[in-house]
């Protein structure tokens, strides 16, 4: 493999870990949204260019699928479900953000340690995918334990599944990723449907999960 | 590879899903609840016969031996009676109006789907498919937790949904890493994720990959297995969705996750040097079935106290096929197949106590044995196996557990010993109120339909007295596959 194809893969998984970390410290749905569209977009910047040097041409549908439908019709969709249901104001972080970016840094480099430490004879642009894939899907999990807002975890939900998607395509020859792609879409379109749904049939008054807890009939 | 095999379990796999599109466009709910017990029952028919005929040769995607036969037999069966039992369930719940005729359309297409996302997951010979299948499985179970839409079953619903999905999503990057693991040595394309392929040569397969691969797994497929500390979505789940639901994720969908990271197991196994998996399993099951012990004790709804119960269990089972060994092996997967029985039987149960009460609160059940004889001894039975008392099955399948572990390991005897005795208190604490005290609340005679519960009971009971040499030689075949 030449030097410059590893670079540009390299930047733009690389790329794609920066924008994790841009959405850590947003404190507004609607940046937080837009943020997410920018990283929908590096990831199929990044699943293309895999598609091209792999010579792997379904890799462009999951290329094409997380360009249209995760930066354009979800945040399109969650920006209009945010002005229905009226929560545009600020996102309630349970944690600073202080302390967050020190635990974000604190599980990239964890995930550096593990993941090159256990994969020192696998194809190195693999390795380092994989590498960077396990820190998004950390950075996603920390966006969704400091978030109390139902969108914002659906945001780091989706986060954390397109660094699944960098995996399964720096993954050489995986079979499925195209059927995986399409079964997480469908997914995420549940979930973002069941987010309107709630407020749609007015059962809840907010979209915050701490106040869900009221409603349990048993606190623990 | 003979016609009769392959439509054999073809057939495990179409009967399901063509039920499914059916169900969903027929807007009698009779005929429906009448069509989905047919088609269960087609399925237990179709699965059944799978012993008999040959099997087909593994293909890329689908895959019958001797194990999984177990699984699936188990699930056709439980999937057909309470098929039965939602027949006459959902006909009171449309009663007094918490369901509507179109949910009950959507509800028992979602049923099919469902026994067809975990039918996949069973035959499924390669590891991608497995876990589609068992995201459809979960997604179906999500739709029907929160089929009521109320507060509480939507919170369920989003709590079991965003769970669900972190685990799924887990399991995925492990199974990203088996197939990176795999394939400098199978290749690149399919061949990489196939199960008998991997197994094969998973000799080979680079040990530290394997190891990390194993524990994305472990948490990713036990986020489903409910173990502690993952199990935060289940007893929500348990206690907000319709009882047949409740039985089933009980009985059969915490079996597929199970099932799920056995096989893992199995791969992990047949790498020398990686690291042992059951010290990582026996930790998890040991921490759940003692977490759960504790939580018995604060319960007041009884839907919620039964799916703690199922973690408890859960936990021994876990524990159990850690432990490994022809003995251990033998006793998890008994444990397993009379949990499953039991447990949904419990639910069958509760769920007409608690339309006959109006009520799933603890306190306000009272005395159902002189008000409601057919439930309450079908409950105090129950709670009786449940619990693990002999002479019912699931004594033989605990005491097989503990008397294996105390013979190899003693000091892991003890927690173990601890954590079941602890259940067993709360349980039968929780029981003499219910059973045998002072009448409270509706005496309205129940229509039940007792034929499910109490042949599931029957079952667990002549297990406990006397279990036929065949299905020892089969279950002790099984055990010393899974080594």
């Amino acid at each position: 493999m030449n030097g410059l194809t590893f670079d540009i893969a390299h930047l733009l998984a690389g790329g794609l870990v920066l924008v994790s970390f841009m959405m850590l410290y947003q404190d507004r749905l609607f940046a937080l949204i837009n943020v997410f569209a920018l990283h929908a977009v590096v990831l199929a910047l990044s699943v293309a260019w895999q598609a091209y040097i792999q010579d792997a041409h379904h890799l462009y549908v999951t290329a094409a699928i997380a360009l249209v439908f995760k930066a354009i019709v979800i945040p399109v969709g969650l920006h209009r479900i945010i002005q229905r249901l009226g929560i545009h104001r600020d996102i309630e972080t349970a944690v600073g953000i202080g302390p967050t970016m020190l635990g974000g840094i604190g599980l990239v480099a964890l995930s550096m340690v593990l993941m090159l430490r256990v994969t020192p004879e696998a194809d190195p642009l693999a390795r380092e995918d994989l590498a960077f894939a396990l820190s998004i899907i950390l950075l996603g999990l920390l966006v969704m334990v400091t978030r109390r807002n139902a969108v914002s975890q659906v945001v780091g939900f989706m986060s954390l599944e397109n660094g699944l998607v960098l995996a399964a395509t720096g993954a050489k020859g995986m079979p499925l990723v195209v059927e995986i792609s399409v079964a997480f879409s469908i997914l995420i379109a549940f979930i973002v449907i069941g987010v309107f749904l709630f407020r749609i049939r007015e059962r809840f008054d907010s979209v915050d999960v701490g106040a869900l807890d009221d409603y349990r009939g048993e606190h623990r | 590879m003979t016609a009769l095999s392959l439509d054999a379990v073809a057939a495990v796999l179409l009967i399901p899903a063509s039920a499914a599109a059916l169900l969903a466009s027929l807007p009698n709910y009779r005929i429906s609840a009448g069509l989905n017990v047919g088609a269960s029952l087609l399925t237990l028919l179709a699965a059944v016969s799978l012993f008999v005929t040959d099997r087909p040769l593994p293909g890329q995607y689908l895959l019958v031996d001797d194990l999984n036969i177990v699984f699936i037999v188990l699930n056709a069966f439980v999937g057909f009676t309470t098929s039965v039992f939602s027949a006459s369930y959902i006909a009171h719940e449309l009663e007094t109006g918490r369901l509507t005729v179109p949910n009950l359309r959507f509800y028992h297409a979602m049923y099919q789907i469902m026994m067809f996302g975990m039918n996949l997951a069973f035959v499924s010979n390669n590891i991608g498919l497995m876990w589609v299948a068992v995201e459809l499985a979960t997604l179906t179970t999500v739709l029907m937790v929160g089929i009521y839409r109320t507060h509480e079953a939507l919170e369920a619903a989003w709590k079991y949904f965003i769970l669900g999905s972190v685990g799924i999503a887990l399991a995925l990057f492990g199974t990203i890493l088996v197939y990176m693991a795999a394939q400098p040595v199978v290749g690149e394309g399919t061949n990489a994720m196939v199960w008998t392929v991997l197994i094969e040569h998973a000799a080979r397969f680079d040990p530290a990959l394997l190891n990390v691969a194993f524990v994305f797994l472990l948490l990713g497929y036990g986020t489903k297995v409910g173990l502690a500390p993952l199990h935060a979505w289940l007893p929500d789940a348990h206690a907000e969705g319709p009882t047949p639901i409740s039985a089933v994720l009980s009985g059969l969908l915490l079996n597929v996750a199970l099932y799920a990271v056995l096989r893992f197991k199995l791969l992990l196994a047949a790498s020398p040097e990686a690291i042992a998996p059951g010290p990582l399993m026996i930790t998890m099951g040991l921490t759940s079935l003692v977490f759960a012990a504790f939580m018995l004790y604060r319960r007041r709804d009884i839907k919620r106290l039964f799916a703690y119960s199922s973690i408890e269990h859960m936990g021994i089972i876990v524990f159990a096929f850690g432990m490994g060994g022809p003995l251990a092996n033998f006793a998890g997967l008994l444990h397993m197949v009379m949990h499953s029985l039991t447990k949904s039987a419990i639910f069958f149960t509760v769920g007409h106590i608690a339309q006959v009460k109006g009520t799933q609160n603890i306190a306000e059940i009272r005395g159902l044995t002189e008000t409601h004889p057919g439930l309450g001894w079908a409950l105090v039975i129950g709670v009786v196996a449940i619990a693990g008392l002999p002479p019912l099955g699931i004594f033989m399948s605990e005491f097989l557990v503990v008397s294996s572990t105390f013979a190899r390991h003693p000091l892991l005897a003890m927690p173990l010993v601890f954590g079941i005795l602890l259940a067993f208190g709360a349980l039968l604490l929780r029981l003499t109120g219910v059973a045998f005290g002072e009448p409270r609340g509706s005496t309205a005679p129940a229509e039940a339909s007792y034929i499910p519960m109490y042949s599931h009971l029957a079952l667990v009971f002549a297990a406990g007295i006397y279990l036929p040499p065949s299905l020892v030689t089969w279950f002790q075949h099984v055990a010393s596959i899974l080594g």
